[in-house]
């Protein structure tokens, strides 16, 4: 079996060299008043757009080295691959569905929400504008697309979450979430009598290991799965989210969610849907779990199907004034 | 991997069976939603010579116009193919088209006509829209452009080395179907255990 190697994608200084961010751009977190977060938050969405986050793409190589030389799963694998390259090399979409845009800032006190929620949306324009993003934000009822990916009632798109921490530096992450993937999550209530699954671990496993069965490949797997147990119907979703942003390959912070995830993971590149559902071992990338607390009376579990595509990025500005893209 | 040209016979479809891989190369007629519609239900002639023999794909690409005025393929990965199910087989039938690229698979109408007018239904790999954007080779054409907006015109293109694979055949295979079955079979075993 000949073992595929890491892609050759371009060098961080070309990266860099192609930044909207002006080089001697500081953040001035002393005057978080008169901070402007649109330039950082134009040049986060570039490069998520184009370029796939590490450990995404080493477990991408991982995976189509377990798959049978010139099988349907590994040339399919290796198209994926292919395209990851292309994207970052040219810095084009990875994928033309640029997915719902997604953001979570973290910052300190003293920070305007309502200010930097305009400064993010008017990056989003600008991105729009220069065809990083497709737009993706229709009236509901009508199918109106008012071209820039704005929501302008409720402002729900882009979704941006905040929450005021105590750190002093300012964290924002975004996730670019393609609508096929989004189709296939699933919200499920325990116990559920149909699949014999009772309010514990093994009651969540029978939800997962159904959801996944259900989303064949038609998430364009395989995929990386974000569950979260508990919550409300709203908060166990949106956990299910957030959960997706963390590294794939780092190991949970709860021991036995950690051994948890390793086994269903295992299990579900047993089900032999494969990369797109052509078949083969590939299913799943990663299942990432977060345990909530719930309502005495409801026991949700939420599960989120991210694609292989999986875009996400940090941007971290240090109190210092250093900008770093994670 | 077999080396698939259009115009493609009937010959060369019959001889194909889901689970192969083709590389196709020649003319693509791009068509999503309103196009569909629009073929059912006003049967242009203009596109006969267009789609005789050759290949549909469900994409709504992300495109480029240059300043001397030609087009190019930035992002055009497949969309989910499902929603053209209540037009399809139509289509297939009146322009005689050979395969169908998308995503997701079809179902049963469809499935029926490719095994009637002799076409194979083509999964394109889902977001390797930076990739598949690089085989085509050339936008030779758009038609209804202006009406249909960007997204929904009929590109007509030629590609190169297009990977794909044949999950629908004209003998009514499905692997689709059959990795559904297989795959819920042995959910079924490992939710059976604890």
């Amino acid at each position: 079996m000949t073992a595929c190697s890491m892609p050759n994608l371009t060098s961080l200084g070309t990266v860099e060299s192609r930044s909207v961010l002006p080089k001697d751009w500081k953040a001035d977190l002393s005057d978080l008043a008169g901070l402007d977060l649109t330039q950082p938050v134009l040049e986060l969405i570039r490069r998520t757009t184009s370029r796939l986050p590490q450990d995404v793409i080493e477990a991408v190589v991982a995976n189509r080295n377990l798959e049978a030389e010139g099988s349907r799963a590994a040339n399919t694998l290796d198209t994926m691959l292919e395209n990851i390259t292309l994207a970052d090399d040219h810095v084009s979409p990875l994928c033309q569905d640029t997915g719902t845009i997604i953001f979570w800032v973290r910052h300190p006190f003293g920070l305007s929400q309502r200010r930097a929620k305009e400064q993010i949306r008017k990056a989003v324009a600008e991105a729009t504008a220069k065809s990083w993003l497709r737009p993706n934000c229709v009236e509901s009822l009508s199918g109106r697309n008012p071209g820039n990916n704005m929501d302008p009632f409720l402002e729900g798109h882009p979704v941006i979450h905040f929450e005021e921490r105590e750190e002093p530096g300012i964290e924002i992450s975004i996730m670019l979430k393609g609508g096929g993937c989004e189709n296939v999550g699933a919200q499920y209530r325990l116990p559920e009598a149909s699949l014999g699954a009772g309010r514990d671990l093994g009651g969540v496993r029978k939800c997962i290991l159904d959801a996944v069965t259900k989303a064949q490949g038609q998430g364009c797997s395989p995929g990386i799965l974000g569950v979260a147990i508990g919550g409300d119907r709203v908060t166990g979703y949106e956990r299910s989210k957030e959960v997706i942003l963390r590294k794939l390959g780092t190991p949970n912070p709860d021991p036995k969610l950690d051994a948890f995830e390793r086994r269903l993971t295992e299990e579900i590149n047993t089900l032999g849907i494969g990369p797109m559902g052509y078949g083969g071992r590939t299913t799943v990338l990663g299942v990432l779990v977060s345990e909530m607390f719930r309502h005495p009376a409801s026991f949700f579990v939420s599960v989120s199907y991210m694609c292989w595509s999986s875009r996400r990025m940090d941007l971290v500005l240090e109190p210092s004034g250093s900008v770093a893209y994670r | 991997m077999k080396r698939i040209s259009t115009p493609i016979s009937e010959d060369v479809i019959r001889g194909l069976k889901v689970g192969d891989e083709i590389l196709l190369n020649g003319r693509v007629v791009l068509s999503r939603d309103i196009g569909h519609k629009f073929m059912v239900e006003k049967k242009p002639d203009w596109l006969k010579p267009l789609l005789h023999e050759a290949v549909i794909y469900h994409c709504g690409p992300v495109v480029a116009h240059h300043e001397d005025g030609h087009w190019s393929f930035v992002s055009a990965g497949p969309t989910t193919s499902i929603r053209e199910e209540p037009y399809q087989a139509d289509v297939l039938e009146t322009y005689t088209v050979r395969g169908v690229i998308g995503k997701g698979g079809m179902g049963r109408k469809t499935s029926d006509a490719l095994g009637k007018v002799g076409a194979c239904y083509l999964h394109a790999t889902g977001g390797a829209g930076a990739l598949l954007a690089e085989r085509v080779k050339r936008v030779v054409d758009v038609k209804m452009l202006e009406e249909f907006g960007s997204p929904e015109a009929f590109w007509i293109i030629e590609v190169e080395d297009f990977p794909l694979v044949v999950t629908m055949d004209s003998h009514g295979g499905s692997l689709h179907e059959d990795v559904a079955q297989s795959s819920l079979a042995r959910a079924k075993e490992l939710m059976a255990s604890k």
